[in-house]
């Protein structure tokens, strides 16, 4: 039997919270104070009233806030709101860092928090200088500026863009004791706005026998990776503004491929040209890294689209419940089929499952933030989710997943996470 | 001919997709079913010269395409390891802060499979690219098309799949077959 209430009841509820607050609203000050912490009035020697001591936390009402600022930052009470960085030892360029998930709420993720996994560094690329070119097997090379760039149609789409390699410790024989998003992180949602690459490819006029394009970034590794010409036809983006500002650099400033549902290594940063071709290149990154093995010694090369996901983000690896009674399991699904259909949570570790409601609108190749209301008896739980997306794709049970791919395949996992909620509160990563 | 300034607030792309126009002349919104050519952007590509494509570092294909020409030797490769690889990937390329790039045993099906270049990369070719376009990672692209032939042969010696005397150019790379060759399922196309 599940614990989970029905998804219509925080909604409910919340309607009725502000209900109450927008009543407390319209009381007097003074009685609204007096709901809180009375503030201590004293008297000083003479006998006299003073004024009395204003409480710490309006303290900031008597006195002159700070003066404007010219980019705005994370207030400094959140400053441990961040990426976590796991990077080689000789090469500091090289490795990753996490996006927080267990710190985050809604869909968007702020664009200082945006995964990163490079090879050698973040380039710093003048914009002046830069140009984006097409050549190889198409009837004009062509070469863009900026400014011409800028010209083009442009289109907005909000997308999540997920590495690889993400979760890949799932593979590990022991759950891996660390935050969501030390584990997970390796993902993140964003509006990313720029030119279908289409217009420019009609430019150039691409060669019938061109199936493959070569994307190459301005980076210290010069990364390389093959996409087939039916995705860049089909949905690509030249990516020049993300969260409505121009791309920041460790997001590939000036420009970033988008290639929305797929793994992150094909969306190149630093984006500076497309070598058409009759074939894939073949580079080490599709190759010898992003590959999958499979149990029987063959591996399985240019898959590319990221398999269905969820995960629930609160409660979560290294939160405490309070006492007993109502929490709202929060967490986060996506699919690079399509959009989420449907995400499901259990508290049981599977064996019964609930529906959850999803914060809309619901878009295709994004986020989607889905909540439940739980009742938590004190008692040892297993909570988990898991999405089915619109093209009928279903996110696998850790087992089934396992039993399909072994355990050397690293890249793609995407297998039912599991929290196990102790009586005393604590949230521990198990498999189950 | 659209009129930037004349737009009304309505997504470029919307009107493209839609195949509307506006125009000084027709200021509302005008169904007139615009041939493609003229419902394009305007094209803002300028035509490139060759020299800028020379300047690119090559792509270099299973095949051999785009490998420059040159030859190195598996002796010289080793001088060039010791000084510019061994601190990363290990004195006998064990593998160290960075990959092992000598060695790796097993079959793949193996539970605990070794992935290496010996056993596990399909092409010969992806050495020399890595390498010519990533490393070292201090200064990545500055060794000479000799060195790095000498930097494959070297590795590649070492890993049993190239003789020590014989010495490597474009076309005996791009012949050589990698003992994982056939090992991979092409899930595109
Ligand atoms: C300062 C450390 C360092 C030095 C020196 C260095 N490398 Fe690397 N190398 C790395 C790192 C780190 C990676 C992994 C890069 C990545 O993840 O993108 C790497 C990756 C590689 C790879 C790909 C290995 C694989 O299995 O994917 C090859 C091949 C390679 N290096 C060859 C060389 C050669 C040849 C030299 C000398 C010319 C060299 N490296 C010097 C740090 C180094």
């Amino acid at each position: 039997m599940s614990t989970f209430l029905d998804r219509r009841v925080f909604l409910e509820h919340g309607l009725r919270l502000s209900l109450a607050t927008a009543a407390a609203g319209t009381l007097p000050l003074a009685q609204a104070q007096s709901l809180g912490e009375s503030p201590s009035a004293s008297k000083n020697r003479e006998g006299m009233q003073t004024e009395p001591q204003v409480n710490q936390f309006l303290a900031s009402q008597h006195k002159a806030g700070q003066a404007f600022s010219n980019y705005g930052m994370p207030s400094i009470h959140e400053n441990r709101v961040i990426r976590l960085i796991g990077s080689n030892r000789m090469v500091a360029g090289n490795g990753v860092s996490w996006t927080p998930l267990e710190s985050l709420e809604g869909i968007v993720t702020p664009t200082g928090l945006h995964f990163e996994r490079h090879h050698n560094g973040v380039p710093e690329v003048d914009p002046a200088r830069f140009a984006f070119t097409l050549h190889g097997r198409v009837a004009k090379p062509l070469r863009f500026d900026l400014a011409g760039l800028l010209r083009y149609p442009m289109q907005s789409r909000m997308l999540f863009l997920e590495c690889g390699g993400n979760s890949n410790a799932g593979w590990h024989e022991e759950p891996m004791q660390k935050p969501v998003g030390s584990f997970h992180g390796l993902v993140s949602c964003s509006e990313w706005t720029g030119v279908p690459l289409n217009y420019l490819l009609d430019e150039a006029g691409i060669d019938r026998k061109a199936t493959w394009a070569i994307a190459e970034g301005l980076d210290a590794a010069a990364t390389e990776v093959s996409i087939p010409v039916s995705k860049l036809r089909d949905d690509a983006l030249l990516a020049l503004y993300q969260n409505g500002e121009r791309l920041r650099a460790e997001n590939g400033y000036p420009l970033r491929l988008i290639l929305p549902g797929w793994e992150g290594v094909r969306q190149i940063k630093w984006l500076h040209r497309l070598e058409f071709t009759d074939q894939p290149v073949m580079s080490r990154n599709e190759t010898g890294e992003y590959t999958q093995l499979l149990p029987s010694g063959k591996a399985e090369q240019f898959d590319f689209v990221m398999g269905p996901k969820s995960l629930i983000t609160s409660p979560s690896y290294g939160q405490t419940l309070g006492s007993p009674g109502i929490f709202e399991v929060r967490g986060l699904a996506w699919s690079g089929h399509g959009s989420v259909a449907k995400v499901e949570v259990s508290a049981d570790g599977g064996k019964s499952w609930s529906t959850a409601h999803i914060d809309g609108p619901v878009m295709p190749k994004c986020f989607a933030r889905f909540r439940a209301a739980w009742k938590w008896e004190g008692k040892p739980a297993v909570l988990q989710s898991r999405v089915k997306d619109d093209q009928g794709n279903v996110q696998p049970t850790r087992a089934n997943l396992i039993a399909q791919r072994g355990r050397n395949g690293y890249f793609h996992y995407n297998a039912i996470v599991s929290w196990a909620v102790d009586s005393d509160g604590t949230v521990r990563h198990v498999y189950a | 001919m659209f009129m930037l300034k004349r737009m009304r607030p309505v997504p470029f792309t919307q009107v493209f997709f839609a195949g509307l126009l506006f125009s000084a002349a027709s200021l509302n919104a005008v169904s007139a079913q615009a041939d493609s050519a003229a419902n394009r952007p305007t094209p803002m590509g300028k035509a490139l010269d060759g020299s800028m494509i020379i300047q690119f570092a090559p792509n270099i294909f299973p095949n051999g395409q785009g490998l420059p020409s040159g030859i190195g030797l598996a002796q010289n490769g080793a001088g060039l390891y010791q000084a510019q690889c061994a601190s990363c990937h290990g004195k006998k390329g064990e593998g160290g802060t960075a990959q092992e790039l000598i060695g790796g045993d097993g079959p793949l099906s193996a539970p605990d499979a070794d992935k290496t270049i010996r056993t596990y990369w399909p092409f010969a070719t992806t050495l020399f690219d890595t390498i010519a376009r990533s490393m070292p990672p201090a200064a990545p692209g500055h060794l000479s098309a000799d060195a790095l032939y000498s930097l494959c042969a070297y590795l590649l010696a070492e890993n049993g799949l190239w003789g020590w005397e014989q010495p490597m150019g474009p076309k005996e790379l791009a012949a050589i077959v990698m003992p994982n060759h056939n090992g991979f399922i092409r899930k595109f196309p």
